[in-house]
């Protein structure tokens, strides 16, 4: 992705790390009270039935994606949202409710959509002379137990070869409804990628035409990429002694 | 045929037997069952600088029923396993099997939920071949080990015999976990 | 072993004969009696002419293919799953392994993501940048010989794929004077690179280019003008640029229906900007196309590894924040690859800080910021993107590639449905798919 022009602009706003402040002090991952909460870390060692006599076992750290980012965005990204807001107003859309917030972190746009309106923005953005994201990279989910409410993330990577920008696109569904509309009518090319982030997270995309599993064989049992899936290995022996599968070994928090 | 299975032990049948392996290291086909990476190694041997011709090895059969020999040549997922058991089945006997590079050996780094942890919990392996992916050289030295075997394979009731020798053998073995030392 | 006969089961679309082989006689004989039937071939998923592990449901009417589906994820391997198990740094161990023809794309496709989610893309030596290019171009160049050379022996052509296998070990030899290792190098590393070119590396690459210089036209000479060749490749495999597009196919299939998208100059990554090459097309949108694209790209690529020949200056290739860089000095010794005694005798003798150093970064990992990030490279089959998430912790939250093998993967539908049975081989080998890219 091309870095859009590094302008003057508030905290955030300029594609960096709104961090970069406080990396060099050497303390990762501390965002302040902004951002989204998606969990809390706590410890150091990945001991956590009293086994810790480190001192680090009282360590508590919120973890926070990047929060949502006002407006200058810098560079093409304010031409990108203006041009979306305005073609969803005419389609009598109020951008404000189909645009839950817009993310600039790293160099790169965020939008993220309320999910009844994904199709809508999709077609949108592939459609006005002035977006033309013609190009989708398909669709890769996470899942984010902690982030109660929106457990499941798709993103969408959209790609103009008109005007060589790339935006993403953040759709969120919580684990006891995952479903959220398909937009194979707009991008084909998310026919496989659909049915893959079905078969490995469980998300129902609505309208697809034919969502069965594709990697994993038909009668597998649960969706094997989400976090509450175990890795499943098996521990390994050699002589003298046994050492447990990857997810079960003791880790660094 | 079956006729040699059925000789008198004795003098003609280790005669029959040494014929018979000769025979058969002589002109092994191998099945193509490249899976992954490995394959691809495979298909390198195979080629010009290596040159599996020079053992007689170089007629990699599409059909599993025209080979006798499976390399498996890759990381074995769930969903692949009943195909390559299927594929096995399908050919003739005696047959043998390479399991070529750690993945189809003993899953090796894919120690996960995807991944057959050995292709031995699915067919009888003869040879298993470390690597990832093994040099071209390793699957000759494979190859060439296998064909030692294959000459010295036993028939009719030697066969018998052997293959309790061996089943006793492997009851009395210590387990992986009971041994000391250094891990070699 | 004996077949079953195929024997009849009435369903409800009618009468449906099984077969698993060897009785094909009465299956034909079955099929003439009443015209109207419908024969589904089950291609694969191990099929000596199915580049790897794929799975053709083909529905034929005579020699015609009507429907074409495809069945993947034989070869799925949890990779994407495997990666939040291990560090940032062990990621690289295992993502080259999914495309296992373009190790060096996936690795740099990671180690930028997770650059960037570090935010020390400026901070990339130049050193490390150019030798990542020129793997990169090597490694196009043994990817597209396999792809020709697999695709040659698919249609029955041996010697090509002789030829192509004798080029490509000498990319291997290359590889492995620079990584140690033929395939699965993982020597691109979150940073930089494992280790400094070793002593006479360019003198090899310069005499490599200058083989590959005389062996390309040997491919002109046997194929380009081959008319059996061309009988088979022309035409064949068609996709347009819409079709293209709806499909999301990138690569020589897009390249072949006359786009010259090319991230290498679009979105330009590892300095590429700043190199001279040309982004070939044609606009025949069918195999034959895609195959002159592919040797054109070849020719292109050597262009690009002179260059960076050219420009490679003494100098470190990782980097410097220390915080980051892997802390070992790697030395051959008798037994391999390994720490050099003097770092050991640095760190076990004089500095105890050091030590403690070493040990944290490389059993802890460094820390990566939470947020996501989204980087592409051009790989040979198209575009490889990486989406990787951080949740501020030693070890990814999510990678997810995007392959290129398995979005092009899709348009073999669009490409074989109202061809024949023996051009759904060579469209298929024209896509080019790599299934250890397709399934991960």
């Amino acid at each position: 992705m091309s870095n859009p022009d590094n302008g003057t602009h508030g905290a955030g706003a300029n594609g960096v790390n709104p961090d970069q402040d406080l990396n060099a002090q050497n303390l990762p991952g501390q965002r302040g009270d902004h951002g989204e909460v998606i969990g809390v870390r706590r410890g150091m060692f990945g001991a956590n039935n009293g086994g810790d006599t480190s001192g680090y076992g009282g360590l508590v750290r919120t973890v926070r994606l990047p929060g949502a980012t006002s407006r200058p965005y810098g560079g093409y990204f304010d031409e990108v949202a203006d041009e979306l807001e305005g073609a969803l107003d005419e389609q009598g859309l109020v951008p404000e409710n189909v645009i839950e917030k817009t993310v600039v972190d790293r160099g790169e746009l965020t939008f993220h959509i309320e999910r009844e309106f994904l199709p809508v923005v999709a077609k949108t953005l592939r459609d006005d002379p002035a977006l033309r994201f013609e190009l989708c990279t398909g669709v890769s989910a996470v899942h984010f137990p902690g982030d109660k409410g929106r457990e499941l993330h798709a993103v969408y990577h959209l790609r103009s070869l008109t005007h060589t920008r790339l935006i993403r696109l953040e759709v969120s569904a919580p684990d006891a409804d995952p479903h959220i509309p398909s937009i194979v009518s707009v991008y084909p090319t998310n026919d496989w990628h659909e049915r893959e982030v079905y078969d490995f997270f469980g998300l129902i995309f609505d309208g697809h035409p034919a969502l069965t599993r594709i990697m994993m064989p038909d009668d597998w049992q649960g969706f094997p990429q989400r976090k509450d899936y175990p890795l499943g290995g098996i521990p390994v022996e050699y002589k003298g002694a046994q050492i447990p599968a990857p997810d079960q070994r003791r880790s660094y928090t | 045929m079956g006729l040699e299975e059925k000789l008198p032990s004795g003098f003609l049948l280790s005669t029959v037997e040494q014929a018979a392996g000769w025979v058969r290291k002589s002109s092994v086909f191998p099945a193509t069952f490249g899976l992954a990476c490995c394959a691809i190694e495979m298909m390198t041997t195979g080629a010009g600088r290596y040159d599996l011709a020079r053992f007689g090895m170089e007629v990699f059969r599409g059909s599993p029923r025209q080979a006798d020999l499976m390399i498996v040549a890759g990381r074995v997922s769930q969903k692949m396993a009943p195909v390559l058991r299927q594929v096995y089945d399908q050919m003739p006997n005696p047959k043998w099997v390479i399991s070529m590079g750690v993945c189809a050996s003993s899953g090796g780094m894919f120690n996960n939920y995807a991944i057959v942890q050995g292709v031995d919990h699915i067919v009888p392996v003869d040879i298993y071949l470390p690597g990832c992916p093994p040099r071209p050289e390793m699957l000759m030295d494979a190859i060439l080990k296998l064909h030692e075997k294959i000459q010295g394979s036993k028939l009719g009731v030697n066969a018998e015999e052997a293959a309790r020798e061996a089943e006793e053998a492997a009851l009395k073995a210590l387990p992986t976990i009971e041994m000391k030392g250094l891990l070699r | 072993m004996t077949t079953s006969p195929a024997t009849p089961r009435e369903t409800t679309e009618g009468t449906v004969y099984t077969v698993t082989g060897g009785d094909w006689d009465e299956v034909v004989e079955a099929a003439a009696k009443a015209d109207d039937e419908r024969i589904v071939v089950n291609m694969g998923p191990q099929h000596p002419s199915t580049h790897g592990v794929l799975r053709l449901i083909l529905e034929i009417d005579g020699e015609t293919v009507t429907e074409a589906r495809c069945g993947i994820g034989y070869l799925h391997t949890g990779i994407e799953k495997n990666l939040e198990y291990r560090t940032w740094t062990q990621g690289t161990t295992f993502v080259t392994r999914m495309d296992y023809l373009t190790p060096f794309f996936n690795e740099t496709a990671y180690c930028l993501a997770v650059e960037k989610l570090l935010g020390i893309e400026d901070d990339i030596p130049d050193r490390a940048s150019i030798i990542r290019v020129m793997l990169m171009e090597l490694n196009r160049l043994s990817s597209h010989l396999v792809c020709i050379a697999t695709g040659g022996m698919e249609l029955g052509a041996t010697t090509i794929m002789i030829y192509g296998f004798r080029d490509r070990e000498l990319v291997l030899d290359i590889y492995e004077l620079i990584t140690g290792l033929r395939m699965n190098h993982a020597y691109v590393r979150p940073g930089g690179l494992a280790q400094d070119l070793p002593p006479g590396t360019v003198d090899q690459v310069r005499a490599f280019v200058k083989k590959m210089r005389k062996n390309l036209p040997e491919y002109d000479k046997l194929a380009t003008g081959n008319p059996v060749f061309k009988g088979r490749m022309q035409g064949i495999g068609h996709l347009d640029l819409a079709g293209c597009l709806a499909t999301g196919a990138t690569g020589p299939v897009l390249r072949s229906a006359g786009l010259p998208h090319d991230l290498r100059k679009s979105n330009p990554y590892c300095g590429y900007e700043t190199y001279d090459f040309e982004v070939p097309t044609t606009d025949t949108c069918d195999a034959y196309g895609r195959f002159l694209l592919r040797l054109e790209e070849m020719r292109q690529s050597l262009r690009i590894i002179e260059q960076c020949l050219d420009r490679l200056e003494p100098g470190p290739v990782m980097v410097g924040d220390k915080k980051i860089a892997w802390p070992a000095q790697l030395a051959l010794g008798p037994d391999g690859l390994g720490n050099s005694l003097d770092h050991i005798k640095k760190i076990m003798g004089t500095s105890m800080e050091a030590l403690i150093h070493h040990f944290k970064l490389v059993t802890e990992g460094f820390r990566v910021p939470p947020g996501q990030a989204y980087t592409a490279v051009e790989s040979p089959k198209g575009e490889l993107g990486v989406h990787a998430v951080s949740d501020g912790g030693t070890r990814p939250y999510r990678v997810h590639f995007r392959d290129p093998s398995f979005t092009n993967l899709q348009a073999m539908a669009a490409m074989c449905e109202g061809g024949q049975v023996a051009d759904v081989i060579v469209a298929v080998a024209s896509i080019d798919p790599v299934m250890g890219g397709v399934d991960r």
